[in-house]
């Protein structure tokens, strides 16, 4: 399910907004999808993406997926945490399983981005496929 | 159920003794520093010779291979090999040392500069370098290829884009040659449409790689298009042509615009795969690109074969000597029995197979892309009480090696099933039968799914476990 107080992309990822500054993390339906994480490749603090480049990659038994940035900025902070338990990404996704924070270049890419309530409507639209 | 062996060094006992050597004519002590010098091994197994070998029976009769049984591992061409290939590929006469002066081999050289000629009459591309030892090795190599090309032309791109139903290994291929990776969805007809290619068509664009058929076992229909569309932008056109055993004799991907491609001989033509090799994946090229192939090219001047290692343009080498040499052999006497007139039943009959399956099983299973099948089907687990992993479990149960499980990523649950033309009809009717009563348990006992499989000598792994925390060395008081 999806939580309120967050933005959607249309690949799963999860944003908080904290500033200039936005936590991404997959979310409850994604890491389902992917099943049992193995793995968290992290992006280098300091890395420069644009929207929508390969930020990180999640390695789960199943198969091995990008996480993509959903704005455009600089990663500032990753969660080492995950180095130890990745299982983090299956078990508090929407906390303690975040995955880096990004400071943004381009606020207005926000806009772009879904609400809990949209989200959770965008995955209706994927189950009825 | 059979047990598990016990692992050799549970069967050591102190003081038993395999093999007897003789005493060293020359003492350790008169040419080996005493530094050097090992006084024993610790944790040696100590077991008798029959122990030894009755242990190793043991693990070699847990082996399932296509030999013993049906093997439907989709995008995988388990197909079955005729043994007289193997019997040739063993034959004295062709084993021959690396360094051997071409005077005296020339009939293997004779053999590849064959096998090239096969290989370009059957996809109609220019020529083939036979060096590359897997597919995805072909891979890199024809994105070498394509790289030197353009650069050559003075035109370095530095993207390639590739379809979601591609190979998993296109992406690092083109990767690890320098490329960026684009990603183009497939339409809902489950191929690449004309109109998402040319969203992505940017002046940058080096190259598309496209699995033709793709990993849904589709046809990708518009690639005449695709090329004309990617020509016209300067770019090129990569086919992954692992799955030519579904065009063997009936397809050229050269005359549909195709500009390089490389080919598994270890799937297409019979040199039986997995377990690591040796494999062999040749790259074919257009004529405007036979400049850039690997050395060593043979080339047959008069009545004699030459090795040539100084093509100016060429991206060099990239294999030690001249590749699989005893694939190629393989690959050629297949060929040679099966002879031009018949190479199309391959393809005939692996196209066939796999459609049979399909309408056996589409009133059971979910078929999400319906556009016609050639040599394998891909289901999903929609609609299903258990898991696709559930039922590929289950499959262990009744002796049958699953199919290829969650590939490709754009189906959800996929089981990917490629029964190859060398199983008969009785062979697949069973197949079918085993999957009516695994989706009848499913529904009437799905537990018994979920603990599957039980009949083996391992149960269900752990596999997260394994993957987080994995235990890589036994150590002694271990139990496995």
């Amino acid at each position: 399910m999806a939580q309120e107080n967050l933005l959607y992309s249309k690949d799963h990822e999860w944003l908080r907004v904290e500033g200039g500054t936005v936590v991404v993390g997959v979310t409850d339906y994604a890491q389902h999808e992917l099943g049992d994480v193995v793995y968290v490749d992290l992006p280098a603090v300091g890395k420069e993406l644009k929207k929508g480049d390969p930020a990180a990659n999640i390695e789960s038994v199943k198969a091995v997926s990008d996480v993509y940035a959903p704005v455009s900025g600089k990663i500032t902070e990753v969660n080492l945490n995950l180095n130890n338990t990745p299982e983090l990404v299956n078990q508090e996704p929407f906390a303690g399983g975040w995955i880096f924070k990004i400071s943004m270049t381009q606020a207005s890419e926000l806009q772009e981005l879904m609400d809990a309530k949209k989200y959770e409507e965008y995955l209706k639209g994927i189950a009825g496929e | 159920m059979t047990a598990l062996p016990k692992l050799i060094f549970e069967l050591s006992r102190e003081g038993k003794i395999g093999c007897g050597l003789n005493e060293a004519d020359v003492p350790a002590e008169a040419v080996i520093d005493a530094s050097f010098r090992r006084t024993g091994i610790s944790d040696f197994p100590e077991v008798s010779e029959v122990e030894i070998v009755r242990h190793y029976m043991a693990l070699a009769r847990l082996n399932y291979s296509v030999d013993a049984g049906f093997y439907p591992l989709g995008s995988c061409t388990m197909k079955y090999n005729p043994k007289i290939n193997e019997k040739l590929a063993a034959a004295d006469e062709l084993q021959a040392h690396p360094y051997a002066p071409h005077d005296l081999v020339q009939g293997n050289l004779e053999i590849m500069a064959r096998l090239e000629e096969w290989l370009v009459a059957l996809t109609g591309l220019a020529g083939f370098t036979l060096t590359p030892a897997a597919g995805a090795h072909g891979e890199f190599t024809g994105m070498l290829i394509i790289r030197k090309y353009l650069q050559e032309k003075g035109d370095a791109r530095k993207v390639v884009l590739i379809p979601d139903s591609a190979h998993g290994t296109n992406p690092a291929s083109a990767h690890f040659a320098g490329y960026e990776i684009r990603e183009i969805p497939s339409n809902a007809q489950g191929i690449i449409g004309i109109e998402e290619l040319r969203a992505h068509l940017k002046p940058d664009v080096a190259a598309l790689m496209m699995t033709n058929p793709n990993t849904l076992g589709i046809f990708e229909s518009n690639i005449s298009a695709i090329a004309e569309a990617l020509h016209a932008n300067g770019s090129l056109l990569y086919m992954d042509g692992a799955n030519l055993n579904a065009l063997l004799g009936i397809v050229r991907p050269g005359d549909l615009g195709v500009d390089v491609m490389h080919i598994n001989l270890h799937k297409t033509f019979a040199t039986p795969h997995g377990g690591g090799g040796p494999g062999s994946g040749p790259v074919g090229v257009a004529a405007h690109l036979l400049p850039f192939l690997p050395v060593p090219r043979i080339k047959k001047s008069k009545d004699r074969y030459e090795v040539v290692y100084d093509d100016p343009c060429s991206i060099g080498r990239v294999k030690n000597f001249y590749g699989q040499f005893l694939v190629m052999v393989r690959a050629l006497a297949y060929l040679l029995a099966l002879g031009r007139e018949n190479v199309r039943r391959v393809a005939e009959d692996a196209v066939l197979n796999a459609n049979y399956l399909r309408k056996r099983l589409e009133g059971s299973l979910d078929l999400p892309y319906p556009a016609s099948s050639l040599h394998e089907v891909v289901f999903s687990d929609k609609d299903l009480p258990v898991k696709t992993l559930d039922i590929a479990k289950r499959l262990l149960d009744y002796g049958i090696h699953p199919f290829t499980i969650y590939f490709p990523l754009i189906v959800h649950g996929a089981m990917m099933i490629e029964p190859t033309e060398t199983e008969s009809k009785e062979t697949l009717d069973e197949f079918v039968s085993v999957m009516g009563t695994i989706l009848r348990e499913a529904r009437e006992n799905p537990e018994l799914l979920r603990q599957a499989p039980v009949q083996t000598p391992v149960r269900r792994l752990d596999e997260t476990l394994a993957a987080r925390k994995p235990v890589l060395k036994w150590s002694r008081g271990e139990s496995i």
